[in-house]
């Protein structure tokens, strides 16, 4: 059972995704847990044949527990391993390999390669395939939201909904469970929230940028663009705060027990507002080496899989600075709280015409009002001023972003 | 296609991003990202929908056009109209 945040202690597993005997790679979505934001999918970080499962369906269980065992091809069979009855903590010397990462750990990732398009091999997880087959879904008429544009089960679920009533419905109708709960989400936002100010020393830092020319770049570049390929200058916010962190790593990490250690990956959380209220920030990963309109791609993908309740661990787990943006209703400057155990969060205000001076003369201009509240036992005003500076300066050349 | 049936569409695909908004009473000349609290981001989905349904190009120009459900009717049918 991974931990999928800052105060989650258990979960519940409400779904297998696949079963004993399937093949299994490094990121594919294997089961879903009931946690307190709602149902999130996990991934596999363990490549192999899954051998059997430790949890059963609709048990809760501590964050830490070995949900199945996945062998790596070619691993022998334990001579005789007990397996711990489900539902129980599992004895430390257990020869599973846990399915996912111990908690919050941040694995460095590779590049992940862009989406290909008509890509000569799909790449689909087990469950899709099985659900698609059963269904008599043709895969390859199905877009991949998964891993590097991997179909997965939800996907095919998708076009299954899409199809309306006139699927059959000789196949038992896998319900996944209720998506986002609210309640369960604010106790979680209460926890972490409280937790942040109770710990962590916040400095706050405000700066003004002139960001006309990224809006002259974007009208430009979106221009010649379909709806779906434009860009928003959230996309480029949050590529410019990616490159900030390469060169300030003090604002993009973790501070745990006493220590802080900053994270190689740059994993922006991007904040979320969910409709009806709730907010949720799941990792971006990578945004640092993303090019622009793959970011976006993704960004886009992320807010509509988290606000239909389809966020992944990872997701959940990996944020290592989070971004937030309250710029669509009128909020010229917003001072958020950190999301422990990160030690920074980035803020961006409305965009605004304001009175400006450019080279000597007063002019209309486009200004934004980047503000930063940052963890005071990692980190001074004066770096905090500078990491805020070169966000401002990255933001001046849009077309290096 | 009838206003009556653009409106459908319209309503349809702000049903897809809002489902709890109940647009029948959404006055047709607001601001639909205030009256239904809708992003920029949704706002883009929303143009996307009406692009690949409807087979209309939408430039981001336009989008101050399509903010209330009167404008982006009268935008549709025009557009409709010369496609």
């Amino acid at each position: 059972m991974p931990s999928l945040g800052a105060d989650m202690e258990a979960g519940t597993l409400v779904e297998w995704l696949v079963k004993p005997g399937d093949k299994v790679k490094h990121g594919d979505i294997i089961a879903v847990v009931e946690t307190q934001k709602g149902a999130i999918e996990i991934e596999t970080f363990q490549a192999g044949q899954v051998e059997k499962f430790l949890v059963e369906v609709n048990s809760k269980v501590p964050v830490g527990t070995p949900l199945a065992v996945i062998r790596a091809e070619g691993e022998a069979k334990p001579a005789a391993a007990p397996a711990p009855p489900p539902g129980t903590p599992a004895a430390p010397k257990a020869a599973a390999p846990p399915v996912a990462p111990p908690p919050m750990q941040v694995p460095p990732r590779a590049p992940s390669p862009p989406i290909a398009p008509g890509a000569p091999a799909l790449r689909v997880s087990p469950a899709a395939r099985q659900l698609a087959a059963q269904r008599g879904i043709d895969l390859s008429t199905i877009t991949g939201t998964g891993p590097q544009g991997a179909i997965t089960y939800t996907d095919v679920e998708a076009r299954l909904g899409a199809a309306g009533a006139a699927a059959p419905a000789a196949a038992p109708a896998k319900k996944r469970a209720p998506t986002l709960n609210l309640d369960a989400m604010r106790v979680a936002i209460a926890a972490a929230m409280a937790r942040s100010k109770r710990e962590i020393p916040h400095y706050y830092l405000t700066h003004q940028v002139d960001v006309t020319v990224c809006e002259q770049w974007l009208a430009q570049k979106n221009a010649a663009l379909p709806p779906d390929s434009r860009l928003l200058i959230g996309a480029l916010a949050l590529k410019a705060v990616a490159l900030a962190c390469r060169r300030f790593p003090a604002f993009n990490g973790f501070y745990r027990e006493n220590r802080y250690v900053p994270s190689e990956a740059v994993h922006t959380g991007v904040a979320i507002a969910i409709r009806g209220g709730g907010l949720t920030a799941p990792a971006l990963h990578d945004a640092d080496k993303l090019a622009l309109d793959d970011l976006m791609a993704r960004m886009r993908d992320l807010i509509q899989r988290t606000r239909a309740g389809r966020i992944r661990g990872s997701e959940m787990s990996d944020p290592t600075i989070t971004v937030t943006s309250l710029g669509e209703r009128g909020v010229e400057a917003l001072y958020g709280i950190i999301y422990p155990p990160q030690v920074a969060i980035v803020g961006f205000g409305k965009v605004v015409m304001r009175p400006w001076v450019v080279d000597g003369a007063i002019g209309p201009r486009s200004v934004v009002t980047i503000t930063l509240s940052a963890d005071h036992r990692v980190t001074d005003g004066h770096a905090g001023a500078l990491f805020l500076a070169e966000i401002g300066t990255l933001l001046q050349e849009p077309n290096n972003l | 296609m009838t206003d009556a049936d653009i409106c459908k569409v319209l309503q349809e695909e702000l049903g897809n991003i809002a489902p709890e908004a109940d647009l029948a009473s959404v006055d047709p000349a607001a601001d639909l990202r205030e009256a239904i609290d809708i992003d920029s981001m949704d706002f883009l989905n929303f143009i996307t929908a009406l692009h690949h349904r409807l087979g209309i190009d939408i430039p981001e120009l336009d989008y101050p056009k399509l903010v209330t459900m009167d404008g982006a009717v009268k935008y549709i049918a025009a557009h409709l109209k010369v496609a």
